[in-house]
């Protein structure tokens, strides 16, 4: 719903899940026990849950609906971070767990299995929910025009439909039902801070495979997800996590717009025309060499700890260059791209586990690995375009997170793959960060050269004007494959270092808060500019590595930093240097 | 009823309007000409609120309206009928109606499903359809229609002649022609000269963003050289 008539991908989506469960919590533990005390919790907790989800769209997202999507995906995983954090403090950090619904304590035989009643209350709702939003929007004058700006919002505004009104009264109904959602598990599932995360990438699954701002096709959706899990548990008991994702490729595929949705009506989406861009202007390229002849020089007075920063800078740097890649020339959204990262630490440190190979092997094995995902991954995201093809790769990350961590014999899960250390010449710290040096340089000199070679043209004139890109002779899909197979590599390239920098690999190397890392970093340094990601890493690695060493409470701050940001700078600090300059 | 002064717009760095002014007065129909890219529909736009006015003003019934958003221009009586139609084509065609419906201001016989399946009788004939499955020429009316259901008090047409057969574009002229002779005040933007001949009292003529000529119907269709000048293709 939210998506539909705000077209905001709201990461705190998740997050309002999550509250409504520990909202939940208090006021059924407070309230007295019986029927009242535990559903009047739960009917509450869905209440406030509405309420902060309208606070937070009167506060931020209102002043961000025309920003580009994915400073409102950022804003909102902004939200997420405090939202952690603020949930931390409140409640602890361990579980919690809920009493169960009263009345519904039992279990039934259905088909001769117990079963317990709760479950079947909860396959009850579904669909009454389901059948309740259907009445709302086709029997009320508020759903027809729900519906209406699901369509076309500046029709509706036009016609005298104050659209603030509609949006924050939509926000206002998902926030209730997610905060229902996440109050409903009380009685199934501990309360922890890992739900937000974790539901939300499956609701974006269910989201995208039920066509964007369809309720008919998320409801399919989820019944289709939620089936293919509780069979595939039976028959691959290893790869559920991955299934819902595997299904999602496989209705791609077919229908490119989910199940139920349509293609955007892009006739009536406002075109941001992306300035050329201009190199660096004279006075930032001395910046540049100048940083990078302290980068050379200073190491060999350092200390370890220093030089392990050092090496990491030059490590984002990479990464950051290799998203910018895609987002800024390339124009495509990416929101998982910690997935080519972390799949270039486990190409190095597979080859390691499995086949003793040396650092230098592991090093080529890196990029491979991740360029392999790239040509395959990629297929399927640069056929579509912004906010669907940000979902989608979110969901390829999502896929290679949850093989990392559920494929235990081959990549020993939560545990990692340790032992993951650099040949013996390059043992020595100073040695190691001067290959790094090398290698992160090198790569992202290669993009930058990549960018303005007629290679690079081709792809922005992809990007600014598809169809007259297309129609003299550009083949947009491949260029656009390419490229996202080439920031791939970079990637991957950073990935293989990082691992060998750290001696090991683990499954948060490709996890979300990786991407958004990515992400912030790009954006910092602003997506039209190319210096932008160098010195968005820069600054980045070194604000995180103070928030992160000064306070516990570092999300929230980083979080609060994002939303600062996204409000204030949408240009990125290098595009306010440019235009002071 | 509109007051359009020294009105200027852009897209971006492209600067589409340079100074328009031009006034309608209650109860005409005044044709907005010109060629493909001369400003029309950004003048239309631009009233309505569609396209922000990077300087002059509009005034509507004497009250400053540029620079506020579309629905607060809406609701103050001005409806607008965009070109590409832009029906909800999920909706039913009484859905559609439904999400233009405003209460009328006192005094104005408001609209009603029922009067507009009057004004557009084969509209009234499949209120249950989706807007998607019907022709051209009913969304055309449709859009119109849903306007209507606003209860304006003059309404900008953006070419709605524009791809529909001759015998409808014939039918929508006589729609306009009632309209007007319910009190309705219409500013419409044309490239079908005769049609916008059939239904308006003065014409005004774009050109490269500003007006070039300003006159009665009769007037323009008697100076050759102006339309030369800025019809002609």
């Amino acid at each position: 719903m939210i998506f539909g008539v705000t077209r905001i991908v709201n990461f705190a989506h998740g997050s309002f899940y999550m509250l409504g469960a520990y909202l939940a919590w208090t006021l059924v533990t407070v309230l007295p026990r019986g029927h009242l005390g535990f559903w009047g919790g739960v009917l509450a907790a869905a209440l406030i849950v509405g309420v902060i989800g309208v606070l937070i769209e009167v506060l931020l997202l209102r002043r961000i609906y025309k920003a580009p999507e994915l400073f409102q995906l950022l804003a909102t995983f902004g939200v997420v971070l405090i939202v952690q954090d603020l949930a931390l403090l409140i409640w602890g950090p361990q579980d919690l767990l809920g009493p169960r619904a009263p009345g519904l304590r039992g279990a039934t035989e259905v088909l001769g299995v117990r079963f317990p009643l709760y479950e079947l209350f909860l396959i009850a709702v579904g669909p009454v929910v389901l059948g309740l939003l259907w009445l709302l929007f086709h029997r009320t004058r508020w759903g027809t025009l729900v519906r209406a700006a699901t369509a076309d919002r500046e029709m509706v505004g036009a016609l005298g439909v104050n659209q603030r009104m509609l949006f924050t009264t939509v926000f206002f109904l998902g926030s209730i039902l997610a905060g229902l959602g996440g109050a409903l598990q009380l009685p199934r599932e501990s309360v922890n801070l890992q739900m937000d995360l974790a539901v939300i990438a499956e609701a974006f699954v269910v989201v995208v495979v039920g066509g964007l701002g369809s309720l008919p096709g998320a409801f399919l959706a989820a019944m289709l997800i939620g089936q293919m899990q509780a069979f595939g548990i039976l028959i691959f008991p290893k790869i559920t996590l991955v299934l819902a994702f595997l299904v999602m490729a496989a209705v791609l595929v077919v229908r490119p717009h989910g199940l139920l949705g349509r293609p955007p009506s892009s006739a009536h989406v406002a075109q941001a025309v992306e300035p050329p861009l201009e190199a660096t202007p004279g006075w930032g390229r001395w910046l540049l060499l100048a940083l990078l002849a302290l980068a050379v020089l200073v190491p060999p007075f350092l200390g370890d700890f220093a030089l392990i920063v050092f090496t990491e800078i030059a490590i984002m740097v990479l990464f950051a260059a290799s998203l910018h890649f895609i987002m800024g020339p390339g124009g495509m959204a990416s929101f998982g791209h910690a997935a080519y990262f972390g799949l270039g630490a486990y190409g190095a440190a597979l080859l390691v586990k499995h086949f003793a190979a040396p650092m230098e092997l592991g090093l080529v094995g890196a990029p491979f690995a991740a360029g392999l995902a790239g040509v395959v991954f990629g297929w399927f995201c640069v056929r579509l375009s912004g906010v669907y093809a940000a979902m989608l790769t979110l969901a390829f990350a999502q896929i290679a997170w949850s093989a990392a961590f559920q494929w235990v014999e081959l990549t020993g899960g939560d545990n990692g793959i340790l032992g993951v250390w650099p040949s013996a010449w390059a043992q020595p710290k100073l040695v190691f960060y001067y290959l790094t040096l090398a290698l992160c340089v090198a790569a992202t000199l290669l993009l930058r050269r990549a960018i303005f070679a007629p290679f690079g043209y081709a792809l922005r004139a992809g990007r600014d004007s598809p169809l007259r890109a297309e129609a003299i002779g550009m083949d947009g899909f491949h260029i656009r494959w390419a490229a996202f197979t080439l920031a791939a590599v970079a990637a991957g390239i950073a990935g293989g270092l990082f691992a060998y920098s750290k001696g090991s690999v683990f499954p948060t190397y490709m996890a979300i808060p990786r991407s958004v890392d990515a992400l912030l970093m790009v954006l910092l340094g602003g997506v039209q500019t190319v210096s932008g990601p160098i010195v968005g890493a820069l600054a980045y690695t070194w604000i995180h590595e103070q928030l992160m060493r000064l306070f516990d409470l570092w999300r929230l701050l980083l979080g609060t930093v994002i939303l600062l940001l996204v409000l204030f700078f949408p240009q990125g600090l290098a595009g306010v240097a440019r235009r002071r300059g | 009823m509109l007051e359009v002064s020294a009105l200027h717009a852009h897209y971006g760095r492209a600067h589409i309007l340079h100074g328009v002014s031009f006034a309608a007065r209650e109860g005409e129909v005044v044709a907005l000409l010109g060629r493909n890219g001369a400003g029309k529909s950004t003048t239309m736009k631009a009233v309505m609120g569609l396209v922000r006015p990077s300087s002059g003003s509009v005034r509507f019934r004497g009250e400053e309206v540029a620079g506020r958003e579309p629905f607060a221009i809406a609701r103050r009586g001005l409806g607008y009928v965009p070109e590409e139609r832009r029906i909800f084509s999920e909706l039913t065609v009484a859905e559609n109606l439904e999400v233009g419906r405003r209460p009328a201001p006192a005094g104005l016989a408001s609209w009603t499903p029922a009067r507009i399946a009057a004004l557009f009788p084969s509209l009234g004939a499949m209120m249950a359809r989706p807007g998607g499955r019907m022709s051209g020429g009913e969304q055309q009316m449709l859009t119109i229609a849903r306007t209507l259901m606003g209860n304006p008090r003059l309404i900008l047409l953006d070419e709605p002649s524009e791809g529909l057969a001759p015998v409808i574009v014939e039918r929508m002229a006589d729609a306009i022609l009632q309209l007007k002779r319910e009190g309705l005040t219409v500013l419409i933007s044309e490239q079908n000269l005769h049609f916008a001949r059939l239904v308006s009292d003065r014409a005004l003529v774009l050109e490269k963003g500003a007006i070039r000529w300003e006159g009665t119907m009769q007037a323009l269709m008697a100076d050759e050289a102006a339309r030369a000048a800025y019809l002609t293709v």
